[in-house]
């Protein structure tokens, strides 16, 4: 949809405008020449301000442009443009050849395009454009950058002006003008700065210093120390955030268990498959949106939440009624039975849907990040999950504390025969606890199903975790769970960084162990009487 | 509904497998020939095997239809070791000495061929094996048609290297924690400090199969890529693909900034894959779909009327890729050895093997060496397309010769370039 616009819009401004010729050197070497030369006719492009050339490189970047014999072609589906000239080409030359724009082209592309936009009246596209060049820029710029600077007054777009035509007076220009380039540079957080400022450092492979003057090298050593700094703390910022990510996952898809078997005391094998259940049901809406209302299928997730809960609380209340209730006090039977079950879940899921995995698509919405500082981005993705694990939560606490079925339940976790006495039915009180839980699992599946892969197998890498984070929280509390799924998001991620994932997984699982010999009530034991089994 | 028809037509499809099996006589009288094909229907390889038991059965068909091979048709017998390594050689074991077939196509990971290996050789077994792979590695009873580590491995980062590739500096070899990463990046550290890369500007990074949380590792590789000019050579392999490109889409680390190569993605990976952010990353292979060649051309018609007559997932965008290349390559070059030997016997098959000669949908006439079990192949970069597909930035003048000793590894330039057992009976 947006390239067709993009097409038109393009295809609009040829027609609106006479034709003007470019210079038919400089196309031919852009088309025909080797890369070098390409690179070159970018710049020489680009230099001469000229709007046509702006299109011709927009079109090279996004794959348009052909060569048939010595001819360069704009090719944008069945119309053809005579790149220098700007006449309709009709009918189409045969042998055409692409002109492949490769990771360097593209670079030097999107550099001289950003140089030309510097001096745009609109600020949000200066503002792309500036941001666009601190990837890193061709010296060549230097003066359209300068020109741009002394006519800028914004705020936001000053600074990261200054620090681009630093970045550009590094490597030439006077003694001076440089030591005041690597101050700049020292100001900003960036790690860009840091890869200029450590190039500056580098040593050669005969001992000596790439850069002979030494005032240059220790003011460098200043500033990179100064961005150091300031990068160290974007890191810092980066961990915690994966940490908190890890744990909301963690939480979520410990929360069902935290009610069934935390509350119940049902050791439930089958919550991952559960789990599974949830993240299928999202794929199922996806696809029932794609099919009848494409329009919406940006907000398919609304959908697929409550549906995700429903389908997976009726299967719980299901394995409830018919299997689990008569094992009551059986951990053993137990186990093993909803093992079974879960086998069970996964080769009648791997019968209907397939044994491949299959795929769930994000929402636009939920795609990209959101830049927090220069080194940090925050993917949308997970933003959305740590809240919906907070929101699930905050959910869960009301209706455990808040409601008649709460009350219920925490009477009968805490003694059932006393419950039963004062007139609570205690079966039903347990299909729907059950129901409840299966419910939260099906909620994990959904949010799972937005970052990882679903497949029949998704609820086997869960099920673990999730009673590590049950046990490690102490049974039959709330609080509990949701500092060890934090706590062990935080550990995970830490020594992840530290030692790698492998490494990290090991760790953490010798960790639960050894605290587990000490504390085998876990973080927060229920006080006095013990929850029966 | 099309993939309810599709469980129910393979449903069928096994019952009719499974009552060939029981009635031998009659499938002897027809005169057919049975072939295995070992490749993990489920599990976290899926993903990527799938495709090639289709190639498989596609090739068969298409074989069988033009009479067989030696007037024999080919049965298939299709087993699922399910991602699971020890059943690997358990599948293998009952292909050979339960069903006989006469050749075996399959395997992915080198853990799989690893774990297959002394199977075929203990029971002269044939296995054609349609991955590159790390080399180090040389039986008599395995033809590779897929990659050395010269013919993917090390130009990708010579390319990488290069002014036109970006000239990187620095590397963080990504893999998943198996004998292929590790040994691939073994190979490739050596190779890198023989260019002067110093051991500071090499960052190694493993995670666990079915990995799913790239968090850390994406901010990690930004991290390391402020101290100079970085690429990612990433050998992750399964469907811990999809969340790794997706996190490296969303921390919006571009290509022209770090670029990533990977050896383990092509067009089937990046199916489920928004690529629009993608764009840039490469991939090293011996095939690209978008490769412009009449055979490839024909190669791209057959696999789309395939998959749409047998509706496979996914037959509305049909997509080839490399090791299914290598798959049909395999096939059809055993098919070549059979009726030049005349006869499905191991050994003389075998000796029939070297030299074989197929035209490649690559665009280049393959040739099995005539020594060392592996094909001469082209090595193409290609670099991901907003749609999904690659475009070729670099390619060899013409097919490269495999090294399945490399020779970044210390003790392998006294190694033969051929079986030992071969050599032995010389």
């Amino acid at each position: 949809m947006r390239t067709l616009l993009i097409i038109l819009l393009a295809a609009a401004a040829l027609l609106a405008r006479p034709a003007v010729a470019l210079d038919a050197g400089l196309v031919e070497k852009l088309g025909l020449g080797d890369s070098d030369e390409k690179v070159a006719a970018i710049n020489a492009l680009a230099a001469t301000g000229d709007p046509q050339a702006a299109e011709l490189l927009a079109a090279l970047a996004e794959g348009d442009v052909q060569t048939a014999g010595k001819r360069v072609l704009v090719v944008k589906g069945d119309q053809a443009t005579d790149a220098a000239t700007g006449e309709a080409v009709a009918p189409l030359p045969k042998d055409r050849e692409d002109v492949v724009a490769n990771n360097r082209l593209r670079g030097a592309i999107a550099s001289a395009l950003a140089a030309l936009k510097l001096v745009a009246p609109d600020r949000e596209t200066r503002l792309a454009a500036v941001k666009a060049l601190a990837g890193g820029a061709d010296p060549s710029i230097l003066p359209l950058v300068k020109k741009a600077l002394a006519q800028e007054t914004d705020p936001i777009i000053k600074p990261l002006l200054e620090w681009v035509a630093a970045t550009l007076e590094l490597s030439g220009g006077d003694r001076d003008a440089r030591i005041a380039a690597i101050r700049t540079l020292g100001l900003s957080g960036s790690p860009s700065s840091k890869t200029l400022l450590l190039a500056l450092l580098e040593k050669r492979t005969d001992g000596g210093f790439a850069e002979p003057d030494e005032d240059v090298r220790i003011e460098a050593q200043k500033s990179l120390r100064a961005v150091e700094d300031r990068l160290a703390w974007g890191e810092r910022a980066g961990l915690a955030f994966a940490g908190v990510s890890l744990g909301s996952i963690l939480l979520l898809a410990a929360l069902g268990l935290a009610i069934t078997y935390g509350l119940m005391g049902v050791i439930n094998m089958a919550h991952g498959e559960l789990i599974m259940i949830g993240a299928y049901t999202t794929y199922v809406v996806q696809n029932l949106f794609r099919a009848h209302a494409p329009g919406a299928f940006d907000w398919y997730l609304l959908c697929a939440v409550p549906a995700a809960f429903a389908v997976s609380a009726a299967v719980g209340m299901v394995l409830e009624r018919t299997v689990i209730r008569f094992l009551y006090g059986r951990p053993l039977e137990t186990l093993l039975a909803t093992w079974g079950i879960s086998l069970v879940l996964i080769q009648a899921v791997r019968t209907i849907f397939g044994a491949q995995n299959v795929q769930v698509e994000n929402p636009v919405w939920m795609s990209g990040g959101i830049q927090m500082l220069s080194n940090v981005v925050l993917p949308w993705s997970r933003i959305v999950i740590i809240g919906f694990a907070a929101a699930v939560l905050a959910g869960i606490w009301c209706l455990l504390t808040r409601t008649r079925l709460g009350l219920f339940v925490r009477g009968v976790t805490q003694n059932r025969a006393m419950a039963s006495c004062v007139g609570v039915p205690t079966a039903r009180v347990d299909t729907w606890a059950f129901g409840v839980g299966s419910g939260l699992a099906g909620l994990a599946g959904c949010a799972l199903s937005q970052i990882g892969n679903v497949g029949p197998d998704l609820g086997q890498a869960y099920i673990v975790d999730s009673f590590l984070v049950v046990v490690l929280g102490g049974v039959g509390q709330l609080a509990g769970t949701v500092y060890a799924a934090l706590g062990l998001g935080f550990a995970n991620k830490l020594l992840e960084s530290w030692s790698g994932a492998v490494l990290a997984k090991i760790a953490v699982l010798v960790f639960i162990i050894v605290f587990i010999q000490k504390r085998p009530q876990g973080l927060f034991a229920m006080k006095g009487r013990a929850v029966e089994a | 509904m099309k993939r309810r028809t599709f469980v129910r037509s393979m449903l069928a499809l096994a019952m009719a497998a499974s009552l060939a099996g029981m009635s031998l006589e009659a499938a002897a009288q027809a005169k057919t020939v049975k072939v295995g094909v070992l490749h993990s229907l489920s599990g976290t390889m899926a993903i990527s095997e799938t495709v090639l038991k289709d190639t498989a059965l596609m090739a068969f068909e298409e074989i069988n239809a033009k009479g067989g091979v030696m007037g024999y048709k080919i049965e298939p017998v299709v087993v699922d070791p399910a991602s699971n390594w020890p059943l690997f050689a358990e599948k293998a074991r009952q292909l050979i000495t339960q069903d006989k077939v006469a050749a075996v196509f399959g395997c992915w990971t080198s853990v799989s061929r690893k774990s297959v290996l002394p199977v075929f050789e203990e029971l002269n077994g044939l296995l054609y094996y349609p991955v590159q792979y790390e080399g180090e590695e040389l039986s008599k009873n395995v033809f590779y048609t897929g990659a050395a580590p010269n013919q993917q491995a090390i130009p990708a980062v010579e390319y990488l290297m290069s002014k036109e590739g970006g000239g990187a500096k620095r590397w963080v070899l990504l893999g998943t924690d198996y004998v292929y990463p590790r040994t691939t990046n073994k190979i490739l550290r050596a190779f890198l400090k023989s260019k002067g890369v110093a051991d500071k500007d090499i960052d190694e990074k493993y995670t666990p199969f079915g990995h799913s949380d790239y968090q850390t590792i994406v901010a990690d590789i930004k991290k390391f890529s402020a101290g100079g000019k970085t690429a990612v050579v990433s050998t992750i392999n399964g469907d811990s693909n999809v969340p790794f490109y997706k996190e490296l889409g969303n921390q919006g680390l571009k290509a022209t900034d770090v670029p990533v190569v990977a050896f383990s993605v092509g067009e089937e990976e990046l199916r489920g894959v928004d690529t629009k952010p993608l764009v840039g990353h490469l991939a090293a292979w011996n095939y690209f779909m978008s490769i412009k060649d009449p055979v490839n051309d024909e190669f791209k018609k057959k696999w789309a009327a395939y998959a749409k007559a047998k509706k496979l997932p996914g037959a509305d965008k049909p997509l080839t890729n490399d090791p299914m290349e290598a798959t049909y390559i395999g096939i059809y070059m055993w098919k070549q050895a059979v009726e030049k030997a005349k006869s499905f016997d191991t050994d003389k098959v075998i000796a029939a093997m070297a030299g074989q000669t197929f035209k490649a949908p690559s665009g280049i006439v393959s040739k099995m060496d005539e020594k060392n079990h592996h094909l001469h192949k082209a090595v193409f970069i290609g670099e991901v397309k907003a749609d999904g597909q690659f475009n070729v930035v670099w390619k060899t003048k013409g097919p490269i010769k495999a090294q399945p000793w490399s020779p970044f590894i210390a003790g392998n330039e006294k190694k033969l370039d051929q079986p030992m057992t071969a050599a032995a009976a010389k």
